[in-house]
């Protein structure tokens, strides 16, 4: 056992907890990671032969597939040890399916939401919200009108028995296989939960979907599956929040996205995230977009002992285009790796990445990603940018933006800047009244600004809110 | 009523080794005063400017510089009590400076992306009263009003339930103040200072003074880069300051140009880190026609 691990057993004090629940689960798999647990999981989830067997085939990739270790730079993974986590545990509701009214929920899954905000959520009309509590979704609720339009909002568990054709179709075939890299693979094997979102032709949703989830039990991993169609000519908004609790075990999240953007479609996913100090957050998100479909990623990436997160497009019909928004924020003892990925596969395709990281106290983020752009893939453009904010001389800020350019009529702009938090800027500021630390939380909510203007407000408020409470150390 | 004295200041810059700039500079300036402070490149009228409102690339080495407050500096709304009327500035944070009535007009204004000119002056106008507050108010309760925050409306205007000036009045407070400078709305949207042009963001310092409202406002080169009909916007904003507010202004420039319309009453001449020579209006006349070489031969002997 490494001494950092001794260090996080040695601060295992109920008392340092903020948001922590009693474990009072109906169901909890046994430790360790075997084809009987992944069994047990689908036998209990009720679920169809086929998705035994593709949970079954991803658990044999994953056990013959090595631990990314020699990228450089990246988040140190020796650490996770799948069989220390429980994978799969239920939140003691009554039914065994979601509840779809507030006041159905126990009254400290209520509690730990009122903390989160979600009811504020609520109030303000937001159109849906899927609660993932723990491993389940147990709160969902979607505005009828939506489902007049044919519109599905739905927890993935549901939608395997709802849906199947559809599921089954889609379901970590075409856009993230589990070959696609380990944590794809024991995502394949144990997730559960996540959203199901269908959206028909020429629809457009037109208020944000929104799953608000958290983990919130010791020792436990998070392997929730979001799954958006969105078919030719539709449009709509998903916003993923997740913002986790202080831990002493370490967690490890592993969640896949996948999302297929039909022919002159367009969605847009957001992600505010914060996970707590000791989360391993690696996530596989793609999306697959058509003919003039747009793709949209936004993601604010806060907490976790280290991320890898890097959300691919593929540009696969004419026409096709992307923007990737990244905000990272590590401070000490952070690794936050992100970036992103867009393959241009097809001529007139456009994308932009626009990339913002903060480090402070020792903290270390690294910008990477790749552009690949095929032979043939003509007129093709794309322009990246990242920048780099660092508070002090211990933090460190990598960019690595590959570029794999195949086809010679094309336009690609790239540009990056690294920098120390400007003294003269903090001066200026503070001549005009603000103290230190509100110099400097200004000059980082206007560095952000580029991603939080993109977000809805409430989200950007929490962002905002989430880089105020980082700044300060108060988050834990 | 407001005193800035500055005594025998001697700076140097503050890195082992670092060279010494100011040697021992004695000023006064006070409310509804004009000083104009001359002298060629490099003599030290910037870090001056910079040392008086706390930079800390600088380090005073000797020295003092204190603010003298008058019962009424700031209104009926704040106290002034005997003991908080003098004011070692050397003691004080930049910012806490700033709440006791310094302002300094930048030569070289830092350009902040992402941040509006009115997220930007509401959140400063606000910092400072509350600052002022609890420097006169004293300890008792410095913690209280900490941890009230979230925000109701957009996060780009600044949090809406924070600060004694509401979005709504300071809106009205910043459109009256750029009226007077003649500075078009948009720019009350616009990131501060970023892509300004050079002309632009000196008008932006004095929009700023305009409405912090300073006691003693000491502005670095506000003139240059300013075209004709600027610069008489500029000067009308600094007459302004001194007519409305009582704002005792130290004024550092190279041209006779400005003071044609913010007509000095005192203006001084900066050698080599201290004050050469001092005198009225006509001073400034006679170093646009004649240079600073006579001024040498007469405090050194030589030129
Ligand atoms: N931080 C610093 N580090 C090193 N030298 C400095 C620093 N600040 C000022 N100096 C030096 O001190 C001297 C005075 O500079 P200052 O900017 O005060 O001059 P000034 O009178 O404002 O000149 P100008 O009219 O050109 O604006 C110059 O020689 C300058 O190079
Ligand atoms: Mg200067």
């Amino acid at each position: 056992m490494s001494s950092d691990q001794n260090h996080l057993k040695e601060t295992d004090t109920e008392a340092r907890f903020e948001f922590k629940k009693e474990q009072n689960s109906s169901f909890q798999a046994e430790k360790g990671l075997t084809e009987e647990t992944i069994r047990v999981i689908s036998e209990d989830k009720d679920e169809p032969e086929w998705m035994l067997k593709r949970r079954l085939r991803a658990l044999k990739q994953f056990q013959k597939m090595p631990m990314p270790t020699d990228w450089p730079g990246q988040p140190d993974l020796s650490e996770v040890d799948v069989n220390e986590i429980v994978p799969y545990i239920r939140p003691d509701v009554e039914t065994r399916g979601s509840v779809d009214d507030w006041t159905d929920l126990p009254d400290e899954i209520k509690d730990t939401f009122d903390k989160l905000g979600i009811p504020e959520a609520e109030k303000n009309a937001l159109s849906g919200v899927g609660a993932q509590y723990e491993s389940e979704v147990v709160y969902q609720n979607m505005q009828e009108r939506w489902q007049d339009k044919g519109v599905v909002f739905m927890n993935m568990d549901q939608a395997v028995q709802e849906h199947e054709d559809l599921v089954k179709e889609y379901f970590m075939t075409k856009c993230v296989p589990p070959s696609d890299n380990k944590f794809a693979a024991l995502h394949g094997a144990i997730w559960s939960g996540g959203s199901f979102v269908y959206v028909p032709e020429d629809t457009t949703v037109d208020m944000p979907v929104q799953a608000y989830f958290r983990m919130n039990s010791e020792g436990m991993g998070q392997f929730e599956h979001t799954l958006i169609i969105a078919e030719e000519g539709s449009e709509v908004h998903y916003i993923e929040g997740c913002s986790a609790p202080k831990y002493s075990a370490f967690n490890l999240h592993s969640g896949g996205v996948e999302v297929f953007v039909g022919e002159d479609a367009h969605v847009q996913y957001s992600t505010v995230q914060n996970w707590s100090k000791n989360t391993y957050n690696l996530n596989t998100k793609r999306a697959i977009v058509e003919k003039n479909g747009r793709m949209e990623w936004i993601s604010g990436s806060m907490g976790s002992k280290a991320t890898m997160l890097y959300p691919a497009t593929i540009l696969k019909g004419r026409g096709a285009s992307d923007n990737h928004i990244t905000i990272a924020f590590a401070g000490e003892g952070q690794n936050i790796d992100t970036g992103a990925k867009v393959y241009h596969n097809a001529p007139d395709t456009k994308s932009t990445i626009e990339s913002k990281s903060i480090s402070k106290d020792g903290g270390r983020t690294n910008y990477r990603g790749l552009v690949h752009i095929s032979d043939g893939a003509r007129n093709s453009s794309t322009a990246v940018e990242c920048d780099a904010l660092m508070f002090d001389n211990e933090s460190t800020s990598d960019t690595m933006p590959y570029m794999e350019i195949n086809e010679s009529t094309v336009d690609v702009a790239h540009e990056a800047t690294v920098g120390k938090i400007g003294d003269e800027d903090i001066f200026y500021l503070q001549s005009r009244g603000l103290d230190d630390d509100d110099a400097k939380q200004m000059i980082v909510s206007g560095f952000i600004e580029p991603i939080t203007e993109e977000l809805p407000i409430e989200y950007a408020v929490e962002l905002n809110r989430l880089v105020e409470l980082e700044m300060e150390g108060s988050l834990g | 009523m407001a005193t800035l004295e500055i005594k025998n200041l001697h700076a140097k810059v503050a890195e082992d080794d670092g060279e010494t700039i100011l040697r021992g500079v004695d000023l006064e300036v006070k409310s509804g005063e004009i000083h104009a402070l001359m002298g060629p490149n490099g003599s030290g009228k910037s870090t001056t400017s910079k040392v008086i409102a706390g930079h800390p690339a600088y380090e005073v080495t000797d020295g003092e510089i204190l603010l003298h407050l008058e019962d009424d500096e700031f209104g009926d709304d704040v106290e002034i009590p005997e003991d908080k009327r003098t004011w070692n500035l050397l003691d004080l944070e930049p910012n806490e400076r700033a709440a006791l009535g310094i302002f300094l007009g930048f030569q070289y204004p830092a350009e902040i992306e992402g941040v509006t000119m009115t997220n930007f002056l509401r959140t400063a106008l606000n910092a400072k009263l509350e600052e002022r507050e609890e420097l006169f108010e004293g300890d008792e309760d410095e913690e209280a009003e900490e941890e009230e925050s979230g925000y109701e409306t957009s996060p780009m205007e600044g949090p809406a339930d924070e600060g004694e000036i509401g979005v709504a009045e300071f809106q009205q407070l910043l459109k009256e103040k750029m009226e007077l400078l003649d500075m078009d709305e948009k720019f009350a949207q616009r990131y501060l200072n970023a892509g300004f042009s050079g002309g632009e963001k000196k008008q932006n310092e004095v929009l700023q003074a305009a409405i912090l409202e300073p006691s003693i406002a000491v502005l670095d080169e506000i003139d240059s880069g300013l075209d004709i009909d600027r610069l008489q916007d500029v000067s009308n904003g600094i007459n302004a300051l001194r007519d409305e507010q009582g704002t005792g202004i130290l004024q550092i420039t190279h041209y006779q140009r400005i003071l044609e319309y913010v007509e000095p009453d005192h203006v001084h001449i900066m050698l080599d880190g201290e004050i050469a020579k001092s005198g009225d209006a006509s001073l400034a006349e006679q170093l646009e026609d004649e240079g600073y070489d006579w001024v040498r031969e007469e405090v050194y002997g030589t030129a």
